[in-house]
């Protein structure tokens, strides 16, 4: 009974964090139409850039330590802000009447371009923001002890969901965005600016994947490598979850947290490939992933 | 016929050229050649699997599969010939790639690409925690022999692979020009193009791509086995998705058009690489990105296009070809 609480609460803490940038990878591919391999890296820039931030906030005494959220908010806001246009127009806009096989490449020469420039710019050491991670003290679940931070972030996950959630279906600029994920060209000939959609769906994909990152960052130790276990794993999302779909990422979250926690905890050794091997599972018995539907084929 | 004749004669002079060269040149850059090959020949398979539209992102479970067969083999069996190894590496791929390509031949697109990668990552994982296979720090090869002949110096040892590596190279090359111009190969091309179309005109989809998976895997049994050798160490990390990663940029570099390309590209790449991580390691992925991207966006067919533009002749003799129907 106390493992099976222990894996569902761990799984849960572990999907929190999994949905905030899967969410922002399927956000992506629904609007643009490109799986982002990149998307892991800015992850990584948006961890380094608020583990450098957190540091510099409370190295200084600046103010009450709980604004250390905001300067890990702000962080991945700078990040998206900086990042977002520059790679939407600088580099994948050249790349849009190509495959979408060709695009994931175009993104994974991105991923390669944005590791080295992390390593350039925060060199190969590890960088740690413990300080947010103790302030909002320990939680008793089921008798079991765990950091009460780890909760809000679940919370973080809930309030991100939904927003995007409502933001998506009962906004009218969220539904000129769910017109352009339906039919490209058909909201474009409606009068919708494609390209400026373009430009704020990926600048968001951007920030929840920053966002991602700088509130995973004080829980783990940020160094290189990071980025490759996150896409992969939130790619293993997306998938299972169904490209495109926010519903179906939440779930597929919870699906491979849970699956996460528990390998951890009864067989730590399949940790690594169980992802995989629920992915393979999903995409054997459905192919378009759980939430998707079958798109008609266009010729 | 004469066609398949000429190619097989072109395929042997090139065969007896490298062996002669691999005599002049330095030992240091054949043992990179070597590697390159073997490397190559995976790429190949990846440019097979390419032509019916298919990119696969875990080509590495392949390499790593005949990488494995040969080092096992070797440790366990006390097989020692590097011939019978390197069969024994794309015989493995050969039933792996049966085993999966009736899994995989449905799937099309960014599904292919993340389930090839998925079942690459899977065998990644195994690996790395199956201890009696080495775990994570793999195993250690010895030298192999080839067909009775021992190299006495290790200059001879890495002479006789690279011409093992150049005779193999030589055969698939020729082999998948073949194939290319094949019924099945130029019907890789139609399914790329449109599926329906070939589906109505008779042909099966599935069939096609799934032949031409089981071809890319055995290719990349044989590469593997032969890194294995040419590396004398195998690991997990030859499944990881790096490694993989590596071969879809070398089938992006070399393109579809040509066969050589492929083997063109894998020992620039190879070049490049040995001497850029000894100058400026921290820098090379991102300058391999960058050197990614410049090839996508202005050589969209790969380098193997560069030398088709450069024959006039056959260039006004055949048909404008025709816009693509997305």
């Amino acid at each position: 009974m106390n493992i099976a609480a222990a894996i569902f609460v761990d799984g849960l803490i572990d999907a929190s964090w999994l949905f905030i940038v899967a969410v922002g990878l399927t956000l992506v591919f629904g609007v643009l139409n490109i799986l982002n391999f990149a998307h892991g890296s800015l992850f990584a820039v948006g961890a380094y850039t608020a583990a450098s931030a957190v540091g510099w906030y409370y190295g200084g005494n600046f103010g009450p330590a709980f604004l250390g959220y905001f300067v890990m908010l702000g962080a991945a806001l700078l990040v998206a802000v900086a990042l977002g246009p520059l790679l939407e127009r600088g580099v994948l806009r050249l790349f849009y009447r190509r495959d979408e096989v060709v695009i994931v490449l175009v993104t994974y020469a991105l991923f390669l371009i944005l590791e080295d420039a992390t390593k350039l710019i925060w060199g190969v050491n590890p960088y740690y923001a413990y300080e947010p991670y103790g302030l909002l003290g320990n939680v008793s679940v089921f008798g079991l002890s765990y950091v009460g931070y780890d909760f809000a972030l679940v919370g973080l996950a809930l309030v991100t969901g939904v927003l995007l959630w409502l933001g998506l279906n009962r906004t009218i600029s969220g539904k000129v965005v769910l017109a352009v994920i339906h039919d490209r060209d058909m909201s474009g000939a409606m009068g919708v600016n494609v390209t400026r959609v373009f430009v704020l769906a990926f600048t968001f994909g951007v920030f929840l994947a920053a966002l991602g990152g700088a509130f995973t960052a004080p829980k783990i130790s940020v160094q290189p490598g990071i980025s490759i276990s996150v896409i992969l794993l939130s790619f293993a999302v997306v998938v299972i979850g169904g490209l495109g779909s926010v519903e179906g990422a939440a779930i597929a979250a919870l699906i491979v947290g849970l699956a996460r926690a528990a390998a951890i905890h009864l067989m730590p050794s399949a940790e690594l490939f169980i992802v995989y091997l629920v992915m393979a599972l999903v995409l054997a018995l459905r192919p378009e992933g759980l939430f998707q539907r079958m798109a008609t084929r266009k010729i | 016929m004469t066609g398949r004749i000429g190619t097989f004669a072109a395929a042997l002079v090139a065969f007896a050229a490298l062996a002669l060269l691999g005599r002049v040149l330095p030992n240091w850059f054949v043992l990179v050649t070597t590697l390159a090959f073997a490397k190559g020949l995976v790429a190949l398979g990846l440019v097979v699997l390419m032509r019916s539209g298919l990119v696969s992102f875990g080509q590495g479970t392949f390499f790593c599969a005949g990488a494995y067969a040969a080092g096992l083999a070797m440790r366990s069996l006390g097989i020692t010939d590097a011939v019978l190894l390197v069969v024994l590496g794309g015989a493995l791929a050969l039933i792996l790639g049966l085993l999966i390509a009736p899994l995989l031949a449905g799937y099309r697109g960014i599904f292919f690409a993340t389930l090839t990668l998925a079942l690459s990552m899977i065998v990644y994982g195994i690996l790395d925690k199956t201890y009696s296979l080495g775990g994570s720090d793999g195993i250690n090869l010895q030298a192999p022999t080839f067909l009775s002949y021992q190299p006495q110096t290790s200059q001879e040892a890495s002479y006789a692979l690279f011409v093992l590596a150049s005779l193999l190279t030589a055969i698939a090359s020729a082999l998948c020009r073949i194939h290319f111009d094949s019924i099945r190969g130029l019907l890789s091309l139609a399914a790329r193009d449109n599926e329906i179309r070939v589906e109505y005109l008779g042909a099966s989809v599935r069939w096609v791509s799934g032949a031409n998976f089981v071809i890319a895997g055995v290719l990349g049994g044989i590469g593997g086995a032969l890194a294995a050798l040419s590396l004398g160490h195998i690991d997990p990390d030859f499944a990881f998705w790096t490694t993989s990663g590596e071969f879809v940029f070398l089938a992006i570099l070399s393109g579809h058009a040509s066969v050589t390309a492929v083997f063109v590209a894998a020992v620039l790449l190879e070049l490049v690489r040995s001497f850029s991580s000894q100058y400026f390691p921290n820098t090379w992925q991102g300058a391999l990105g960058i050197f990614l991207l410049l090839v996508i966006l202005f050589l969209p067919d790969g380098l193997g296009s560069l030398v088709r533009r450069r024959r006039p002749t056959t260039a006004k003799a055949a048909p404008k070809p025709v816009e693509r129907v997305k």
